[in-house]
Formats: structure tokens, C-alpha cells, sequence
């Protein structure tokens, strides 16, 4: 086994705190407008794509100075300005009790204030709203999506929520993994013996990974996307990454849409400028590349008409003007093939832990 | 039928009710019928569906009611008195009373006789109408006011106005034995320095004896008439029309719109003859709500029901008036009401169911059509903005209240903030104009 570590960092409960203070603000600045005698209003950065601006430096896309003035003076701001404030009002309610609550229960729970939203975009816009004003992420206001990501590992975590305060928990108790929810979100991270992430696109290749023993082997933390990671599994790698400081690696599928997930964990999307603390900009893409394809002798598929679309889409997005991204997509565009992590299972399942993942740790010398 | 009205005097009933096209006039008045036939006709009509005669009884408020029970000889055109009777009259009863039996089709004339009755209604609101039609209902309008307009004042013809009939006429029936009296005693408008100048103009000497024109002068004489260019337009103080105020009445109580404007022109003339147009417009409440605007057309006061289409008035509202500019769109419930008053309506035919465009009639109605046009327009507006306003209001009055809550006890503050001061100022219309 290896020295277990102790972790040190801003705990779940001082967040929490941050939080509630921050959305206190937010409603007195309308109440005092209003005892002042004044239309309330609030001032929220624009996210329309000319404000969404790529920073070189932090290699992700920020919003820009840009802002929009919502006024309750505006017959065609008030509606949104009052869901606006009852979403305030609602995730500060969550904050208070420490639940939690989904998108669409939020889109529910307002029908009881008469306040209703058009549609569900309209309340996931609303939060969005939300978010770019205080600068905090919905899962601080203990707004969730749907759950489907895990994760594996020598990790213990320390919940924070009610019924389970103080109450530790190693994540390689459960084979399958722990599901990344709000309890683990809003749990302080204790120690650990790992000494780096895995990120893995598919369930099948982190239960493989998890059988074939190669947490203990590589000595990583395994974490399972699910495809496009939620963002409460990107915060979680993130927080993995600094607060552990420990390197992530990701491993996905070989095609366009596997480099996405790598680059949205990486660098962000440009759906959450507003947001910053969801990116790692020191992860590591370490497949499966176009040209391990042919290295590995990997069976492998052509590309579909949308692939290739999606890669030349992808050779003007700023997130893929440097390496190995610009070569890869090269490559991709060359051979014309794409395979999936499944694949390795050609070579037999042990294939993967015994080989490939050994030269590619090996490549990135660590 | 019975009426309150003037009566018919002794000796003219036989002829007004047995003659057809009896009453030769010399002078001119503004009247519902023309050439005196409506009634006759309708008794004739009764006589020879079902053979049977009229009844007749009417005072003028004297001390006696005149009855009589008449048939047409209609070979000779002559009235037959079957039976003539006097009663007292002790309370002074004025009025006629006219009854006799025709054949018609009650089930396909319904519906134009009620409508009729309703559109008189609207023309004289104050009338009260009582029909009991042949399947025993009951039909009232009842009167809105006891105001009546001025009655019409018997005028002269104006030279413009005559035809060489009318001429030859008034020279076999005239005392004037020089064309001076003959012009300033039987023409409208014509004084002393008119007539010698019109003498000179149509080439007579003044002392000449209008009994001695030949045919042919009599022609040169009506033609000197119509192009000569001194005489005075026609007044038209002679005329009874509805008036502003009656007419919006009328309106108010048949159509019950929730909005009327009515607009009197000035007096215009065509030919010789003055007449005066009024037009309303009525919008919403029991306007009949059919696409386009529904049309009233009234000639001294009677209404006109058929070949609307071929009136100058249908004309002007159809073809000349761009109702988008006055925000009514289509699907408006709005009506027009145009009232021609005339010493001689400008009937296109005999049928007398729809005036003619006269350059002069057709712009006044444009005229008139468009001012109230514009007042509606107004009104439209207005309403469009205030309900506008009113669903403005209500969604501030809705939210604010939510958002005051909500900041409230997001802030951790225990008083609302007062948001009426807000919503007040809100208003672009005080309560008073509200209701």
C-alpha cells in the first residue's frame, strides 16, 4: 500500500456558506432598489457568442465584458427577472436544508409560486442566468443533472450531507464504482494513495480497468464519463486534480466525438463560459489517437459523413489549435478510421492494462 | 294601420287615397314618397289580390273623424266612396287610420319587414312602432325621446331645378301677368335684381305676360335657367334632416354599439336642389358582426333596403375609403349610416332603392364618411393602447409583488418593500379615464 496522503482544501461546508452569502447579496441589492423607490434590477454578463471570447492563457473560452441589463421596469424583462430572483430564492432554500434537487424539479417546483417557465429550456436558461451572475456553478446551489458518472479508487471522503455528516467512505468499496451525485460532490476529500486520474469515456473499459486491477497497478483513481461528462463529474476531476494534485489522463474513444470529451474536460465548452473551476488545463489526452489505430492493430470502422464534418469543424475551434490535437485530427482525416476502446478486447481483456497503457504512461514519462 | 300623425284633411282623403299619382305640385317640400304612389298602390294592390276595399279614418284634430270606405275605379283612375260616415272627435284625436286586406308571402317578406321597421326605428327615435304581424306576434320599438326634428318647410323650385313640364305648369296656374312676378312670386332665390338680370341673360322683357310663351320659348326659357350663372345656390333651410343628435339616438337604440359617432354636413345642392347628408358609424355592442361594413341608407328618412350595391354610398364605403388607415379591419362589427335629406332625392331609378353618384352627393358622403371614420379611428386606438395598457399593467401587478417576496426573504428582511408607489406610476391613464 501506498503512503496515504492528506488532503487540505476549502471544505464543502465553507463553499456551502460562500454560497448562501452570495445569493443573500443578490437578493439585497433588488430589495434595497426597491425601498429606494426603484424599478429592481440586475445586471447579468452576456452569453451570446460575440461575448464568448477563447483565453490563450487559461485555455478556455471566458465571457467577455459584455452585459445585459434585466429591469423589472421592462415588460419584457419582468417575467424573467421574477423567475430569476425565485431560482435565487429556491437554490438558497436547497443550500439551507442541504438537498438537492434536478433541473426538471426546478422547472416543477416553480409551478407552485406561479411562476411557471415556458419549457425546460427556459428554466435551464434561467439558471445559467443564475450562474453568470453570482459566478457560482448550479451544483453549488445543490442543482443537479440526471446522474450516470463513477468513480473508483483509493480515495476516502468525508460526506457532508445531512444524515451522513462525518461519515467516511473509501471509494473502492463498491466494485461498480461510486456514482458521482451531489453527495460526493459536497463531500471534503481525506486522503489518498493514488498518484494519478484516469478519466474513462465508456462503463465497459472502467469496469475492465477495474477488474483487471490496474487502479492498483497505475495507482489511479479511475473515473467513468459516461460519454459527454456532467458537470458536476468535470468539477469533480478538477477537484480531484488540484486539491489531490494529482495529472489526469483521458482515455476515450478514437473518433471526433472522443476528443470532445477530452477537450470539455480540458478546456471547457463555450455553453459554460460563464463558468470558471470546471476545467483542468493540465489533463492529458492520452487516447486512443487516430494513429494508434494502425500501431495497435486496433479493428477499427471508416468515419461517417458527420465525423468527418465534425472534424474539420474542429480544426478552426481554438481549443484544437495545438498538439496533439491538430495532428491527430490530420490524422483522422488521412486514414479515414475510427475505433472504439472496446477494441483492445481483440488482443484479450488484459490486453489494454498489460500493454497499452503501460507505453502510454511510459510516452508521457511518468 | 294607425298614426298619430297630422291627418289628412276632409277633402283630400278620397283623392290620397283613391287617385294614383294624385297631388300636382307647384311647390316643392321635402317628403317621403315622390310622385304620390306608394300608398295608392298598396290599397290597389289589396283590391285586386283579394277584392276588397279600404277603410279609411282620419282627423286633423278637429271636432270630427272622417270615415270613409273607398275603392279605385282603376279604368278611370278615379276614387269610389262606398260608404262616408262622421263621428265626434271630443278628445281631439288627430291621425289617420287606414285598413285593408292584401295577399302576400309573410314567410319571405319577414324578414325585410322587420328590418324595415328597425331601420325606421333608427331614423325616427322618436317614433314608437307597434307591429302585430300576420302570425300574431308582437313587434315594438320603442321611442327613445319625444324630441322631433323641425318639420320640412314647403319651398319653391329653384331655376336650376325646373323642366319644361314644371314651367308650363306653373304658367297655366299663375295670377303673374309679367315675367318679373312670374320669376320672384314662383322661383327660389330669385329677388328683383336676379330677375332682370336673368330677363336679360334669357332675351324676354320683364313685362312680358308668361301666359303668352310659346312651347318653344318655355324650352329656351328652361335652358336659360340651367346656364345661367347669377342665381343663388338653393337654401336649404327648407330641409328637416335628422339632426346629430336624434340619429346618434336612433343608433344608440336599434344597433346598441359600444361606440356611435354621427356628423352633419353642411347643405350641398346638385341641380338646382339642396339637400344635406348625415352619416354615423357604429362599432361593436349589437352591430351585426359580418365581414365588411354593414351599410343603413335612408332617403328623408325612409329606409333603403335593396340593391345596396348600386348606391353611391356603397360605392364610397367599398371603393373609396381605405378602412385600414382607420384601424378597422375586416372582421370589425361596424356599421355606416348615411341619411340623405333632399326636396328631391337623387333616386337613380324608379325603384327608388338607391341614389345615384351626383358628383356633388357623392362628396359629401366621402366627406362625412371619412370624419367619422376618423373619430372612430380615434376611439379604436385609443381602445387598442388602453387594453394594451391595462394587460401591461397587469403583468407588473402580477410580478413585482413576486419579486418584492422573494428578494425579501432572500435578503433575510422581515418588511416587503412597498412596490404600489411603482406600479402606480406605471399608469399612463388615471382611474378616472379608466372607468
Amino acid at each position: 500500500m501506498m503512503k496515504k496522503r492528506r488532503v487540505s482544501a476549502v471544505s464543502a461546508e465553507e463553499r456551502r456558506v460562500s454560497t448562501m452569502k452570495s445569493l443573500e447579496a443578490f437578493g439585497e441589492n433588488l430589495y434595497d432598489q426597491m425601498i429606494d423607490g426603484t424599478f429592481p434590477w440586475v445586471r447579468i454578463p452576456s452569453r451570446s457568442t460575440a461575448n464568448i471570447h477563447y483565453d490563450e492563457k487559461n485555455r478556455q473560452y471566458i465571457l467577455g465584458e459584455k452585459s445585459v441589463r434585466r429591469s423589472s421596469r421592462n415588460i419584457r424583462h419582468i417575467r424573467p427577472l421574477t423567475r430569476l430572483v425565485w431560482t435565487a430564492r429556491f437554490a438558497h432554500g436547497l443550500c439551507d436544508v442541504k438537498k438537492t434537487s434536478t433541473l426538471r424539479d426546478v422547472f416543477y417546483s416553480a409551478q407552485a409560486y406561479d411562476v411557471n417557465f415556458k419549457d425546460q429550456a427556459e428554466s435551464d436558461n434561467i439558471i445559467t442566468d443564475l450562474e453568470s451572475v453570482l459566478k457560482y456553478a448550479r451544483e453549488d446551489f445543490n442543482v443537479f443533472p440526471e446522474e450516470r458518472s463513477a468513480v473508483f479508487g483509493d480515495l476516502t471522503v468525508e460526506y457532508t450531507v445531512p444524515g451522513y455528516e462525518g461519515k467516511r467512505l473509501n471509494l473502492t468499496t463498491h466494485p461498480d464504482g461510486i456514482m458521482i451525485g451531489p453527495a460526493l460532490t459536497s463531500a471534503d476529500l481525506i486522503e489518498t494513495s493514488a498518484q494519478r486520474i484516469i478519466v474513462i469515456e465508456k462503463g465497459a473499459m472502467f469496469t475492465r480497468l477495474v477488474e483487471e486491477g490496474a487502479f492498483k497497478e497505475f495507482n489511479a483513481i479511475l473515473v467513468h464519463t459516461a460519454g459527454q461528462p456532467p458537470r458536476a463529474t468535470r468539477c469533480f476531476v478538477k477537484r480531484l486534480n488540484e486539491e489531490l494534485d494529482l495529472p489526469v489522463f483521458i482515455f476515450c474513444d478514437a473518433d471526433p466525438w472522443g476528443m470532445a470529451i477530452a477537450v470539455t474536460i480540458i478546456c471547457g465548452s463555450a455553453n459554460a463560459a460563464h463558468i470558471r473551476g470546471l476545467t483542468a488545463p493540465e489533463a492529458v489526452w492520452m487516447g486512443v489517437y487516430s494513429t494508434d489505430i494502425e500501431k495497435y492493430g486496433l479493428p477499427s470502422e471508416g468515419l461517417s459523413e458527420v465525423d468527418i464534418k465534425r472534424l474539420r469543424d474542429m480544426l478552426k475551434d481554438p481549443r484544437y489549435q495545438d498538439e496533439p490535437w491538430t495532428d491527430q485530427i490530420n490524422e483522422f482525416l488521412k486514414r479515414r478510421r475510427k475505433c472504439e476502446l472496446e477494441a483492445f478486447s481483440r488482443y484479450g481483456l488484459d490486453y489494454v492494462v498489460k500493454k497499452y497503457l503501460p507505453d502510454k504512461f511510459g510516452e508521457f514519462s511518468v | 294601420m294607425t298614426d298619430n300623425g297630422s291627418g289628412v284633411p276632409l277633402e283630400y282623403i278620397p283623392s290620397a287615397f283613391g287617385q294614383i299619382l294624385f297631388g300636382s305640385k307647384y311647390t316643392l317640400r321635402q317628403v317621403r314618397g315622390t310622385f304620390g304612389l306608394g300608398g295608392k298602390m298598396a290599397i290597389l294592390y289589396g283590391q285586386i289580390t283579394t277584392h276588397s276595399s279600404a277603410h279609411i279614418m282620419s282627423s286633423t284634430g278637429t271636432e270630427k273623424i272622417n270615415e270613409f270606405v273607398i275603392s279605385i275605379d282603376i279604368q278611370r283612375n278615379r276614387p269610389i266612396i262606398l260608404k262616408r260616415k262622421v263621428h265626434s272627435n271630443k278628445r281631439k284625436w288627430h291621425g289617420t287610420v287606414i285598413e285593408f286586406a292584401f295577399d302576400g308571402n309573410y314567410t319571405r317578406a319577414m324578414s325585410n319587414i322587420l328590418e324595415y321597421l328597425m331601420q325606421t326605428a333608427i331614423a325616427c327615435p322618436y317614433a314608437n312602432i307597434v307591429f302585430v304581424d300576420p302570425r300574431g306576434r308582437l313587434y315594438r320599438f320603442d321611442r327613445t325621446t319625444r324630441k322631433m326634428p323641425v318639420p320640412p318647410k314647403e319651398t319653391l323650385p329653384h331655376p336650376y331645378g325646373v323642366d319644361v313640364e314644371t314651367i308650363q305648369r306653373i304658367v297655366n296656374a299663375t295670377d303673374c301677368s309679367d315675367m318679373f312676378c312670374f320669376l320672384t312670386r314662383h322661383f327660389h332665390r330669385v329677388g328683383k335684381n336676379t330677375a332682370e338680370n336673368f330677363c336679360r341673360y334669357a332675351g324676354l322683357k320683364t313685362g312680358r305676360d308668361p301666359k303668352s310663351l310659346t312651347p318653344d320659348e318655355i324650352v329656351g326659357l328652361v335652358r336659360a335657367m340651367k346656364s345661367f350663372k347669377g342665381f343663388l345656390p338653393p337654401s336649404a333651410s327648407c330641409l328637416s334632416p335628422i339632426g346629430v343628435e336624434l340619429l346618434e339616438l336612433g343608433v344608440r337604440k336599434e344597433l346598441n354599439p359600444e361606440f356611435v359617432a354621427v356628423e352633419q354636413r353642411t347643405p350641398s345642392a346638385y341641380s338646382g336642389f339642396p339637400f344635406i347628408i348625415e352619416i354615423g358609424i357604429a362599432y361593436g355592442g349589437g352591430v351585426p358582426d359580418k365581414p365588411g361594413v354593414s351599410l343603413y341608407r335612408f332617403a328623408n328618412r325612409i329606409p333603403l333596403l335593396f340593391d345596396e350595391s348600386s348606391d353611391v354610398a356603397w360605392k364610397v364605403v367599398n371603393n373609396m375609403i381605405n378602412w385600414r388607415y382607420y384601424n378597422v379591419t375586416p372582421d370589425m362589427p361596424i356599421a355606416l349610416i348615411v341619411h340623405i335629406c333632399s326636396t328631391r332625392i337623387p333616386y337613380k331609378t324608379v325603384g327608388k332603392e338607391f341614389i345615384a353618384d351626383r358628383p356633388e352627393v357623392e362628396a359629401e358622403l366621402l366627406s362625412g364618411a371619412r370624419e367619422v371614420a376618423r373619430r372612430l379611428s380615434r376611439f379604436l386606438s385609443r381602445k387598442i393602447s388602453f387594453e394594451h395598457e391595462k394587460r401591461r399593467i397587469a403583468i407588473f401587478a402580477k410580478f413585482l409583488p413576486k419579486i418584492a417576496r422573494f428578494s425579501t426573504e432572500l435578503a433575510g428582511e422581515e418588511k416587503i418593500p412597498d412596490i404600489n408607489r411603482l406600479l402606480e406610476g406605471l399608469s399612463k391613464y388615471d382611474e378616472k379615464e379608466e372607468s
